[in-house]
């Protein structure tokens, strides 16, 4: 023969009489399979600028709530013997013209801030994601139906009605989460049903299909779990933009009404101020940037972590 | 009928320096669960004018070899070793030293030639482009090069031909293409990575006709990457088996099929379905998984699946040693299996019963008709326009398809892809009122079905086992929650469903455990048992099964091909197969309906069809199928299809078959005619009624 053989030279397996033979192979395969959770957390911590915002997203949420405790003054408060004084052993982020604590104010708008953006993130997408994944899966009449009452609600100038829908209703948080997943679910829904096009025509779907599962619970256990990462995505970033659009209609004084405090009133009062007393704008301000950013870089982190082909997440480019 | 000159005789080994010596190759990568060693320790001399063949199953390494000896494996793959081409070594050169040797010095032919090529640029553009790049000449001289490479490697009208893009050809005509591109500056080295894989059988056997034609033009030595032990048969010098990253066989083609010397390599063998012969051996599935190549345990990495192990194979890995008169075997007890005195299949009975035993019991069976079609037709609209979709013309997916399934009995509908067999199976599962004939199902006409509780009713009756395994079972769901939707889907009760998973589980030969498991961490072959498990839950008396065992390896088919004769026999279902491969068809059916472009052009019994194939394009099928035994494989007598399937969208107005027919282009005005003209009628065989024909030639 002409092909010559070296196959297996003598550096490919040296003889390793300590290595416990037979039973090896087993424990090495259950190895190589990690669990879904175990592997997501474990490329999610890979990626550290991910790890830091998750560290600040905690310490953010541990500050509003129970940051007030470590003060004496509640956000309602008013000490008159101290307007719009610098910040101080006393009032340690000074306080505003009407004499209330910018600590006390800060950690409750936090709160209220923090809560609002949760709750509107998550109603926003599980809106979102049973509409845009019913639309794709039934197809036909219902999904161009759905569809045109999607692009219409797009091209409406939504934070004009919004606006005006929160004004009339005015002062309450909680008429406000429901305004604002009101006109917020049609972008990610839109994203839903293009990603749910493609899960429909998967062999499982078609399978159950043909096994008799219902249509409802197609959606339910079939369409949506397998959204999980896109989902998870659009949470994180979600409340990023409810943040940003909480605290854009308080700031034009649409939002959250006095006496209740939110990150975005607190900016709006400062900014007025912002050259004689910029410790009013600075700290709601620093507070609303932490927040925005760890959010954005968890929300970036997780991304790649659930994306099994992205290159950051996985351990030098290939799994 | 047109007979192909005989394959010829390898190619005399020249004497001369290999054109290609790797040396001790290792490649790892890195995943979550630790570096995975893909290929270790690899080394070979290919010589001029050579063919060595690699094979082996999915994750042995053999495709990473591949691009390593390219230097096309990801940066974040770690090589060690020597890749020698012509004395330069090709480890460790960078991107731009690597660009003027590829396309060069060695051509490299990729599974799927779609993907291979740039979809913007015309065929003669990216020849010329090629040609180019490694040599100093003129736009018009490398057109003209390029229009003669098309000539070539068989592209018909290649000066017209130049101009068109590759989505303008078919998947052959592309490959074709790709095999230009790659032998277009005359590489020392040809590197093939599975160039048919992607193609049908009567596709496939031309190109890798062309694979040697542009081989013995350039006078390369071709590595050719397989898991196909039948193109080894035709087309090998040599061959290498690969296991576990590592060579654990290297032979001659004729040493290696006479007396396979790697317990590995004979068991490979065993289990491969074949169609030629009279008589069907029973094949014997290797059982066990090939080990997962992180943290390999020390000792023979097949020593688990081995019938012949010893205790010594657990603690050692073997190394590769010279047998004398055979090659090279990475096996302790290679001498005594190489002289005769070891049979390295061990003694250990098949898994299953065999499986020719019991068929003629339950294929003469007069068990009830558990479905009838008759007359089935399906078309789709082709529509032209993106905004107003204007209809253009009718797409006849299937045109008048018609047979009875017994229970008990297996009908197996056979064809090349865009035949209209899936088409077929889809409209009989889709339960509802066909566009033309009926489909009766367990004696239910199903146009006649009027509310949503009578289809779901006969749901139970009709279930599917999906081709890709992975892709038919939720990824995010275990096992034991994918077992249970049917269950539920009918309104059982918790208690229950969970004792029928359990029994589903023991049914199909599966461990408890695995209902905890997700289908991620399971093996194709525990896979398909799970989808198989799954479409029984309801107690089905009809079970569709599409392309069963193509994504599955040789080794794990032959044990899912028992566990389905085994399921049949003992549960008295009807298996509705459809599959392109007709030598796995031949083990699991009792009879067989050949389909092309939406017609049945020849049914009958199995044996019946491999022993007497009337209709050309049978008979073309059977033929195109590589036999591993390169013996037979390279002396018989093959019937060579040339083109492919005509678009069905203008289907020819007599015979479908017409366009590629041998017996046509030989045969008298008259009977021309006819063909052209005139359908032909399904013609039943003297002596066997059940065995029907439509041709007007034969």
């Amino acid at each position: 023969m002409s092909t010559d053989a070296r196959a297996g030279a003598p550096s490919g397996a040296p003889v390793r009489p300590d290595a416990e033979p037979p039973r090896a192979a087993r424990p090495a395969r259950e190895h190589a399979h990690l669990g879904l959770g175990r592997l997501y957390a474990r490329r999610f911590a890979r990626n550290r600028l991910a790890v830091a915002g998750a560290v600040i997203l905690a310490l953010l949420v541990l500050f509003a709530a129970l940051g007030g405790h470590l003060t004496r003054y509640a956000y309602t408060d008013a000490d008159f013997t101290a307007l719009t004084a610098p910040p101080s052993g006393v009032h340690w982020f000074g306080t505003n013209q009407g004499g209330n604590d910018v600590y006390a104010c800060a950690v409750h708008g936090l709160q209220r801030s923090l809560t609002i953006a949760v709750s509107v993130s998550v109603l926003t997408v599980v809106l979102a994601a049973v509409i845009g994944s019913g639309a794709a899966y039934f197809g036909g009449r219902v999904e161009r139906a759905t569809l045109a009452v999607i692009h219409f609600l797009l091209v409406v100038p939504s934070f004009l009605i919004l606006a005006l829908v929160s004004h009339r209703l005015a002062g309450d948080w909680r008429v406000l989460i429901i305004v604002l997943t009101v006109f917020g679910w049609m972008s990610t829904a839109r994203v839903i049903w293009a990603v749910s096009t493609s899960l429909r025509e998967r062999d499982y779907v078609k399978a159950a299909e043909f096994m008799g599962v219902g249509p409802l619970r197609v959606i339910l256990r079939h369409l949506i779990p397998n959204l999980g990462s896109l989902l998870i995505v659009n949470l994180t970033l979600g409340v990023v933009a409810t943040v940003l659009s909480e605290t854009a209609l308080s700031f034009l004084g649409f939002g959250v009404q006095t006496p209740d405090v939110s990150l975005g009133t607190m900016l709006a009062d400062g900014a007025t101020t912002l050259t004689s007393a910029p410790w009013l704008f600075a700290f709601p301000a620093g507070l609303l940037v932490l927040l925005t950013v760890s959010m954005t870089l968890i929300g970036d982190g997780l991304r790649d972590a659930l994306d099994p082909t992205s290159a950051t997440g996985s351990a030098g480019g290939r799994r | 009928m047109t007979l192909a000159t005989p394959l010829l005789d390898p190619a005399p080994g020249k004497d001369g320096r290999p054109v290609l010596s790797v040396r001790d190759l290792h490649i790892t990568f890195p995943s979550e669960a630790g570096p995975v060693q893909a290929v270790r320790g690899v080394g070979f001399d290919l010589l001029p004018g050579r063919t060595l063949c690699v094979v082996g199953e999915s994750g042995s390494g053999k495709s990473a070899t591949a691009l390593g000896v390219m230097g096309l494996l990801p940066p974040s793959a770690e090589v060690r070793g020597q890749v020698l081409l012509d004395g330069q070594d090709l480890v460790g050169l960078d991107d731009r030293a690597l660009s003027k040797i590829r396309g060069k010095s060695i051509g490299m032919v990729f599974q799927d030639p779609l993907s291979a090529l740039t979809p913007i640029y015309s065929v003669g553009r990216l020849l010329a482009d090629a040609l180019r790049v490694h040599q100093d000449l003129t736009r018009r001289a490398a057109w003209e090069q390029a229009v003669q490479l098309l000539d070539l490697v068989g592209i018909p009208d290649p000066r017209g031909r130049a101009t068109a893009f590759p989505h303008e050809f078919s998947g052959g005509m592309r490959q074709r293409v790709v095999i230009a591109l790659a032998i277009a500056n005359r590489p020392a080295v040809l590197v093939a990575d599975e160039p048919t894989t992607a193609l049908d059988v009567t596709v496939q056997a031309q190109i890798l006709d062309v694979l040697r034609l542009a081989q013995q033009e350039t006078g390369a030595g071709l590595v050719l990457i397989t898991h196909d032990l039948g193109v080894v048969a035709g087309h090998a010098d040599d061959v290498a088996v690969m296991y576990a990253g590592r060579f654990v066989e290297h032979a001659g083609v004729t040493e290696l099929f006479r007396r396979p010397t790697m317990p590995y390599t004979a068991r490979l063998l065993a289990a491969v379905p074949t169609v030629d012969g009279g008589v069907r051996r029973p094949l014997v599935p290797i059982g066990g998984e090939p080990p997962a190549l992180v943290d390999l345990p020390a000792g023979c990495p097949f020593a688990p699946r081995c019938a012949v192990a010893l205790d010594a194979c657990r603690t050692a890995e073997p190394e590769s040693h010279e047998v004398t008169g055979h090659g090279h075997v990475a096996c302790l007890r290679a001498a005594e299996i190489a002289d005769g005195s070891l049979d390295p299949k061990g003694d250990t009975p098949p898994a299953g019963p065999p499986a020719p035993a019991d068929r003629t019991a339950t294929a003469t069976a007069t068990g009830e008709v558990v479905l009838r079609v008759e007359d089935l037709v399906k078309t789709f609209p082709v529509t032209k326009g993106a905004v107003l979709k204007r209809r253009i013309g009718t797409l006849r997916a299937v045109g008048g398809v018609g047979f009875a399934l017994r229970a008990g009995e297996t009908l197996a509908l056979v064809g090349e892809s865009g035949s209209g067999k899936t088409t077929t199976l889809m409209e009989i599962l889709r339960l509802a009122r066909p566009e033309g004939g009926r489909v009766e199902i367990c004696g239910t006409d199903v146009a006649a079905l009027d509310s949503p509780a009578a289809v779901r009713r006969l749901r139970r009756d009709v279930q599917i086992v999906m081709q890709d395994p992975l892709g038919a079972l939720d990824p995010r769901m275990p096992v034991s929650h994918s077992l249970a939707e049917p269950l539920r889907a009918i309104g059982r009760d918790r208690a229950s469903i969970r004792a029928r998973v359990r029994e589903l589980l023991a049914l199909v030969g599966l461990d408890d455990t695995i209902g905890d498991r997700f289908p991620a961490a399971l093996s194709g072959g525990q896979r398909q048992r799970v989808g198989i498990a799954r479409a029984l839950a309801t107690e089905p008396r009809l079970l569709a099964l599409d392309e069963p065992l193509s994504a599955l390896d040789v080794s794990v088919q032959a044990g899912v091909i028992n566990l389905l004769t085994r399921l049949k026999r003992e549960l008295g279902l009807a298996y509705l197969v459809v599959a392109h491969d007709l030598a796995v068809v031949r083990y699991v059916s009792d009879r067989i309906a050949v389909m092309y472009l939406g017609h049945i052009v020849e049914t009958g019994d199995t044996e019946a069809i491999f022993a007497d194939p009337r209709h050309p394009y049978t008979r073309a099928l059977l033929s195109a199928i590589p036999i591993p035994d390169p013996g037979r494989e390279r002396t018989r007598e093959r019937v060579v299809l040339t083109g492919e399937p005509p678009n069905a969208a203008r289907p020819p107005r007599g015979c479908v078959f017409v366009d590629r027919c041998p017996l046509y282009r030989e045969a008298g005005e008259e009977l021309r005619r006819r063909c052209r003209t005139e359908p032909p009628a399904q013609t039943p065989v003297a002596g066997d009624s059940g065995h029907r024909y439509a041709c007007h030639g034969v």
